[in-house]
């Protein structure tokens, strides 16, 4: 049975992506009591997927490693994985949080040994690389998942594999009565940082993404161009796993568009123009990128990046919302048909790969809220005083990168800390 | 030059957008597009004409007046709604075309000879006689509309279809003399004629 000890002084950080990482941090190393409850078994949150930061094109394992330890080494914040919120009951200074935890079926003891995983061979679909690789029934997430603790898939439960599993166990980490449980807790003051999911692209029906192979996501192409992802760093179109030289992104997919997200998702300008950099890094002169765009919105200090990207000669700007792809039949290349806006001139441009840059969408959708909270039309949550001690940190309040998540995240945590700080005022 | 046309030059003669906005149904919508190109790119007439919304809406920010009232693009329009159910800004670009078209013929400014302005208002003028259309005098008004020669052509071309739709009782040779009508077609008149009045009160109000 997990026991979580909490108090009306106690911060509860929902979601443990950067955001939430950053306010649980902030906030136990000025001393407070945090509990951090994350749905995935690890945390880092989305970033962890992501091949290089813009705008310095440096590693996000390298932040991520960091955090991580500072982590591990503070007594005052406690992490459930696998945990989700289920209801928040109360007011500011006196909430009562239900979480469910599910079972990992895997206890502390473990060591990262991977003995387990060796042993099993059952495959499914790695949810870490949005379903373009394969991982084992029994695994680790990913090679920095922190904790650094196996999981064994639901699925091989009651099977061979499961117990091949257990067999293979030499510390007796594999747990396999695990079961589901609820536990609930006191808390203060909420930190609430479940962030974003990309947007849904089967939804842009002419853009065939559920009908041609070689229509992929911005967010899979960041696992094409990891040298840990599942094509280790090679970008290969998935129809015939030839290498794709001449590659098409196209904006604002499913953003800035009344039949689809109605904001700007403001971070997906720049996630191209990174990209284009993971394809000259991967094929040099031969790799040629064209970004279709309706404005290219690098904003503030980004600016110098774009003019940047706007140098390199293999890289083209073709200023068109695309209208629809269509597929060339005989080497499944996309083709882009549209009109562009200087010149109006008619295209149908033929590429080996197509990157949809789609936006970012709240995670959590409005009506499952477990708490009463003031959420916009996008989906995102207000910072209104209605919402008490309860307060948004990144992307479950707006389409932020990085660096304004955590700037926001910090924010957060220190509203957070007033809150508490009033109780242990009047409990003397 | 039409008087009202005169008119309207004169009085938006700095802002062809404003005269668009005040007088084009659904014109107010004009500064909303974004330029993307969708609906350029989704519009089934393709390459086969010159302007299609998006240039158009353009050029009337871009104060092209004449370009935009004489181009032949929004008779051209098929009504397929397309555009309207693909663009991000959610433009009735429809409805403008065909307000384009209605203030365009207002003014006087109709290309000539532009077939489906041609078409609409031999439509109008039958409908306008009993208040029902007459099929087979609308079927040879628009045969003969260029010309006896030509309608005669016309008319063999077409001699299948017009005995397939007699067969289906769509139409009726004895429409020929006088023709099916509404109870009141006075009644009806005069509404269309007030109404028209309503109209040209609130363009010339505007000019
Ligand atoms: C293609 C792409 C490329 C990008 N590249 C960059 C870049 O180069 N540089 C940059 O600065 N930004 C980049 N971004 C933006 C960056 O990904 C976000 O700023 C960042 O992920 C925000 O972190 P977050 O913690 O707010 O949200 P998330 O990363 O989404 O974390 C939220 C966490 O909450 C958890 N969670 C969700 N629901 C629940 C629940 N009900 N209960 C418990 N936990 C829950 C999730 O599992 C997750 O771990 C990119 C975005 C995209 C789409
Ligand atoms: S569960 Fe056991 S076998 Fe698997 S990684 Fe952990 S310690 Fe190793
Ligand atoms: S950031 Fe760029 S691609 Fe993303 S929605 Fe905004 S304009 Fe479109
Ligand atoms: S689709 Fe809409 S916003 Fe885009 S160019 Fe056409 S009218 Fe303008
Ligand atoms: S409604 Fe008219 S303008 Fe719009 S797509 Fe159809 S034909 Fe083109």
């Amino acid at each position: 049975m997990t026991e979580v000890i909490a108090t009306n002084q106690t911060i509860l950080v929902v979601g443990g992506g950067i955001s939430g990482l950053t306010a649980a941090l902030e906030a136990a190393e000025t001393g407070k009591q945090v509990v951090l409850v994350e749905k995935r078994p690890y945390v880092g949150g989305r970033v962890t997927q992501l091949y290089k930061y813009f705008p310095k094109l440096c590693f996000p394992t390298c932040g991520l490693e960091i955090n991580q330890r500072r982590a591990k080494m503070n007594p005052n914040l406690t992490i459930l994985t696998m945990a989700e919120v289920t209801d928040i009951q109360g007011d500011a200074g006196n909430y009562t949080a239900s979480v469910k935890i599910s079972p990992r079926y895997v206890n502390d003891n473990c060591t990262g040994c991977g003995d387990c995983a060796r042993a099993v061979s059952a495959e499914f679909d790695d949810e870490f690389n949005y379903g373009l690789g394969k991982r084992k029934g029994a695994y680790l997430p990913h090679r920095m998942a922190h904790p650094q603790r196996y999981v064994i898939d639901p699925a091989i439960l009651g099977t061979d594999e499961a117990e091949k599993a257990k067999t293979a166990c030499k510390v007796n980490a594999v747990d396999l009565e695990m079961q589901e449980e609820t536990v609930s807790f006191k808390a203060g003051a909420v930190v609430w940082a479940t962030g974003w999911q990309p947007y849904d692209a089967n939804k842009i029906q002419p853009y065939g993404y559920d009908r041609f192979q070689n229509v992929v996501t911005n967010v899979e192409f960041e696992r094409m161009a990891d040298p840990n992802g599942p094509t280790g760093g090679k970008i290969l179109r998935p129809s015939d796993g030839e290498v794709a030289k001449n590659i098409a992104f196209i904006q604002c997919a499913g953003s800035r568009d009344k039949n689809h997200l109605l904001h700007c998702s403001r971070i997906c300008c720049m996630a191209t123009l990174k990209q284009t950099h993971y394809v000259q890094e991967a094929l040099g002169d031969e790799g040629k990128s064209t970004i279709y765009y309706i404005d290219i919105r690098a904003i503030d200090r980004f600016e110098d990046f774009y003019q940047a990207v706007r140098e390199n000669p293999n890289v083209s700007f073709i200023k068109s919302k695309v209208a629809s792809i269509t597929q060339n039949k005989e080497n499944s290349n996309p083709v882009l048909n549209g009109v562009d806006t200087e010149g109006y001139h008619r295209y149908a441009n033929e590429h080996d790969l197509v990157v949809l840059a789609v936006g970012m969408q709240p995670s959590v959708d409005k009506a499952s809220f477990p708490v009463d909270i003031v959420i916009n039309e996008e989906g995102f949550i207000e910072p209104a005083t209605e919402n008490g001690g309860i307060f948004a940190a990144g992307c479950s309040s707006d389409a932020l990168d990085v660096n304004r998540a955590v700037q926001q995240a910090t924010g957060a945590a220190l509203r957070a800390i007033q809150v508490v700080n009033r109780v242990a005022g009047t409990e003397g | 030059m039409s008087d009202l046309n005169s008119a309207m030059t004169e009085r938006y003669h700095n802002s062809f957008l404003k005269e668009v906005e005040a007088n084009v149904e659904e014109g107010e919508w004009v500064k909303m597009c974004m330029q993307c190109g969708v609906c350029a790119g989704s519009c089934p007439l393709g390459n086969a004409w010159e302007h299609t919304p998006q240039k158009l809406f353009m050029m009337i920010r871009a104060g092209k007046r004449e370009a935009v009232l004489s181009s032949d693009a929004m008779w051209m329009c098929t009504s397929c709604y397309n555009c309207i159910a693909r663009c991000p800004r959610g433009l009735p670009i429809t409805h403008i075309m065909h307000g384009l078209a209605h203030y365009a013929k207002r003014l006087g400014l109709v290309p000539k000879n532009q077939p489906t302005a041609q078409f609409s208002q031999i439509f109008w003028d039958n409908l306008m006689k009993k208040g029902r259309v007459n099929e087979l005098k609308l079927g040879l008004a628009i045969y003969f509309k260029d010309g006896f020669g030509q309608g005669i052509k016309n008319a063999l071309a077409n001699k299948q279809l017009g005995q397939n739709m007699m067969k289906a009782k769509r139409m009726n040779a004895m429409e020929f003399f006088g023709g099916h009508s509404i109870k009141d077609t006075g009644g009806l008149q005069k509404m269309i004629k007030k109404a028209q009045e309503i109209e040209d009160a609130k363009i010339q109000g505007n000019s």
